[in-house]
Parts: structure tokens; sequence; C-alpha cells
């Protein structure tokens, strides 16, 4: 849907910033694809790049098998039209009522009046605030407001939705229901979704991808589970650091064994259905080994429940390798620690 | 006597004040939109035309009144009396409205602007649905300051035959030693600049909808 091809940008001034350095991008379509990164990687930038905010000095933007960065200023209008976008600050008009606001780009695409009514009624319906139609901004709280940025930014029917930290401004309540709105937007119209965010929470509620950015560079990207289970990069592994189960605390791995005689130390990090399947208790049950459980977590990423767990087996050898194999045969990511 | 150049103060400020908004508006918004990273940048343009207005707002208005007395006459027919001080008075006024017509365009928020953009609103949409709305509180405060600069302005119109309440003053209250004129006409002056305020304030927060 989305295809970014060498995009590089510079900020002129008196030092030259490398918002962007050779960035290549496929998003398909109707998934939902997060870029995450720490502040000053060029997140916003590269969101930017994709309706031409900014213009990017090298490369070329793909949106819908349309090259937009070659088109002129009336034909990127036109595209411009069928992308969406929603703010950290929302950026609504102050002058204008939740409805009209609603109302704005239809009269920017030259939609009539009687069809624009319906359509925002239809919208204003969806985002769950019909009743706040003619309220202003200044009267909304701050989900309300995005929600009002988020039906107008479907307004055109766009079949993308670029969204610049849309969260950030909003409280952890607030987020998880905006992100609910999202995803069920994403599933409902097939809507292309493409999320900047620092918030590690965000791509793990929401996101099928992710991409990392930092220093202008894409460090790796891939379906969410994947890069967050696997981490290759660098800035990858900080950013995970203490979000999840990527890593152990080091004191567990130390610590003398309570036990004598023969023993394993494992980590096994189970993804979707396998979390669910009593794996541990069949080993336990069928290869008459003690396991200890000195370490474990659970967490949710979109709708994947994702588990890490650190076991101490205790038995005798042979025991011991037989159980090793049985869990490696259970297609669980197993790691022997010691 | 007192209501005649009440009358003619009047005249003056509102005729001066209508003309200075219908040309400084557009000037103001051009000054905006032309300055480096807004909808329309035009360096150039933009430079040139911050100059021009600066110096109109630079010279003394009882200068500018008398050096525009041939254009006035060309406009108006006249040089003296009260539709001749309005021109100078509008070209004065003019320069002023435009610089704040630019600073009313600046307080918008350009998160604002740029959500118009990722919409596709070409510059004249954004112009007409963005810019002037948005601003419109902070320019019926600017029209305020600038109708009640005028009222001072316009007591400086007796040097050509103006009238007014200030040229009351002046010739009758201060060369005549008419106290009792002096008074009125500044308690009256007093009134209408108070009045003026009063109703530029609640309409500007009559359209503020923060």
């Amino acid at each position: 849907m989305i295809q970014l091809k060498g995009i590089s940008k510079t900020f002129s001034g008196a030092k030259a910033v490398h918002a962007l350095n050779n960035v290549h991008l496929h998003i398909p379509a109707g998934k939902i694809f997060g870029i995450i990164g720490p502040s000053g990687a060029g997140k916003s930038t590269l969101l930017r790049c994709i309706n031409l905010l900014e213009t990017p000095d090298q490369g070329e933007v793909w949106v819908d098998n349309v090259r937009l960065d070659t088109l002129s200023p009336k034909e990127l209008r036109r595209a411009r039209q069928k992308m969406g976008m929603i703010f950290q600050h929302f950026n609504l008009l102050s002058s204008r009522t939740v409805a009209e606001n609603v109302a704005f780009p239809l009269e920017i695409a030259k939609v009539d009046p009687a069809q624009r009514r319906l359509a925002v009624a239809e919208l204003l319906e969806l985002v769950g605030l019909s009743d706040k139609a003619n309220a202003y901004p200044a009267q909304l709280s701050g989900g309300q407001k995005q929600r009002v940025g988020i039906a107008r930014a479907l307004a055109n029917k766009p079949r993308v939705l670029l969204c610049d930290e849309a969260t950030s401004a909003l409280d952890p309540e607030t987020t998880k229901s905006v992100l609910q709105l999202l995803k069920s937007i994403n599933e409902q119209f097939n809507l292309t979704i493409v999320v900047i965010t620092h918030e590690m929470s965000v791509i793990q509620e929401i996101c099928d991808l992710v991409a990392v950015l930092e220093h202008g560079t894409v460090q790796e990207w891939g379906p969410v589970v994947e890069v967050f289970t696997r981490p290759q990069a660098q800035a990858t592994k900080r950013m995970l650091r203490g979000t999840f189960a990527a890593n152990i605390p080091p004191e567990l791995l130390d610590r003398p064994s309570q036990s004598r005689g023969p023993r394993r130390l494992l980590k096994l990090s189970f993804v979707g259905d396998r979390a669910h399947q009593p794996i541990i208790s069949h080993m336990v049950q069928n290869y008459k080994v003690d396991a200890n459980i000195l370490f474990g977590r659970i967490d949710q990423m979109k709708d994947l429940p994702f588990g890490m767990l650190v076991l101490e087996l205790v038995g005798d050898e042979e025991r011991l390798s037989q159980a090793v194999s049985f869990l490696e045969s259970q297609q669980v990511e197993l790691e022997v620690l010691a | 006597m007192l209501q005649q150049a009440f009358i003619e103060t009047l005249t003056m400020v509102g005729a001066s004040t209508a003309i200075a908004a219908v040309c400084g508006l557009p000037l103001g918004l051009i000054l905006a939109c032309t300055a480096s990273g807004h909808i329309l940048e035009q360096p150039v343009i933009n430079r040139i035309l911050g100059a021009v207005i600066n110096v109109g707002r630079s010279i003394p208005f009882i200068i500018l009144m008398v050096a525009v007395i041939p254009f006035t006459r060309f406009v108006v027919g006249t040089s003296i009396g009260t539709t001749a001080a309005i021109v100078p008075l509008s070209i004065a006024a003019i320069p002023f409205v435009a610089r704040l017509v630019e600073s009313a365009v600046f307080e918008i928020d350009r998160g604002v602007i740029e959500a118009a953009q990722s919409m596709g609103s070409s510059p004249w949409q954004i112009i007409w649905k963005v810019l002037i709305p948005e601003a419109r509180p902070a320019l019926v405060l600017g029209l305020t300051i600038t109708t009640v600069n005028l009222v001072g302005y316009s007591a400086m119109a007796g040097a050509i035959g103006g009238g007014g309440l200030g040229d009351l003053a002046i010739r009758y209250g201060y060369q005549r030693f008419r106290a009792d004129v002096m008074l009125q006409t500044v308690v009256l002056l007093v009134i209408l600049v108070q009045a003026l305020q009063t109703l530029g304030d609640w309409a500007s927060r009559k359209l503020s909808r923060r």
C-alpha cells in the first residue's frame, strides 16, 4: 500500500540535521504498521514524508501505486484527500463545532451539503460522539478531541490513516480506548494505519508490523512478535529493556542451586496458542523431573499472548535430556541457560 | 456645535476604520502567508511588503496628512474638510491593520494549518476556512485598537479642516480658553473610547470558542 524507497531528508540550518537516511519501508494494505523510536529519531519526519507534508530530498514515495513526490501541487492535494492524519495535539479548529470540524475535509473535497450532513452524522456515530455534535473543541476532553480527529480523518474514506503520536497526550485509560477504536476501524474498513510512537505499549497493543527507527535509519522491521521476541538491533534491545521478557534478572542465573544433582536452567518463550497449552505439566508428568519456576511473565501482543518462563529442572541426567528434547519438539522457543 | 463635532469624529473614524480594514486585511494576510515557513512562502515579496509597511508606519501622522494632499484631492476632489481627512486617516491605519492581521495569523497554532494541509486544502481554502475564522477574535481586538487609535489621530484632522471633537477642543477649548468646551469634548472622547473598547472586547469574547 505504501512504499518508501530510499528516503533521505536533511534539515539545513546552523547545524544540518540528517533526519532521515536512505529509509526503505513497505507497508502492506490493511495492516497496522508501527514506527517506534526515541525522540529525535526522525519518526515525525518519516510520517510526514508519506503525505508529503515534508518533501524528501531523495527517494520515492508510493501510495496505492501512485508516486506522490512527482505529482503537481493540485494532484497532490487530491491524493491527500484520500489519506487521513491524526495528531498528538489533535489540531482541531477551535472556531468550529465538532460537527463542523468533521465536515471540514468534506468541504475541502467539495462534497455537497446534504451528503456532508449525512456523512458527519455517521462518522460521529462511529466514534461515539453524536451527542457532542454542537460542542466546541474547548469543551471536550482529550480523548473526545482525538475521537473528533479520527472522525475528521476518516471523512473522505481514506485508504490510509497516519497517526502522529496520537495517544501521547492522553492518559493511559483514554489511550486504551482510542487504540481500541483505531483497531476496530482497521478491521471494519480494512484501512491501512501507520502509527508513530515512542510508547512500546502502543505497538504491543495494536500493531501487526513494527519498524524500529533510530538516527534516521530503520534498524530493523518485521512482525511485532518477531521483532519483540527476537530483537536483533541494539536499538530494539535497548528499547525492550525492562519492557518484555527479553531480559532475565541476572541474579537469577548466578544463584546457587538449592538442590544437589544434575539440573538444567531453561528459558522458554511461548507465542500464540502455545501459551495456552499445559506443556510444563505434561513434561513433569511424563518425564518425572522436578520443575521449579524461577521467573515468568505473560504479555499480550495485539491478539497474541506471549509468555516467557525460566525453569530449573532437577532430576537424573537421562530424564533431563528427555525432558529437554520433549520441550524442543513442542515448538516453543527454548534456550538452555545452564 | 458639540453634536456636529461628534458626528464628524464618528464619520472620520468609522469610514477610515472600514477602509483600513478592507485594505489592511488582505495586506496582512499576504504578509503572514508569504513569511518563511508559511503556506505561500515568498521571501522577496514578504521583505518588500514589510519594508513598505514599515515606512508607512514611521511617518508622523501630521506630516503624512500634508504629504498626501495631492492624492487626497485626486481621490475626493478636495483637500479640506471631513471627507478629505478620511483619506490620510485611512492611509495611516492600513499598515497598522496589516501588522495586526499578520500577528493575529501568526498566533494560530501551526498544527491546525498542517492538519488542513494534510486533508488536501489549497492555500486559498486555508486562508478562507482556517486563517480568517481562527484569527477572528484577535482580528476584532486588533480592529478595536485601530479604531481607538483613529479617534486620537482624528484630533489632528483639524489641520486640514476635518473638524471633529479633537479639533473643537483645540480651537475652542485651548486657543479660546473655553474650559467648558474643553471639558465637554474630553468627556465625550473618553466615553467614546470606553464604549468602543467595551464593544470590541465583548465581540471578541463572543467570537472566541476557546
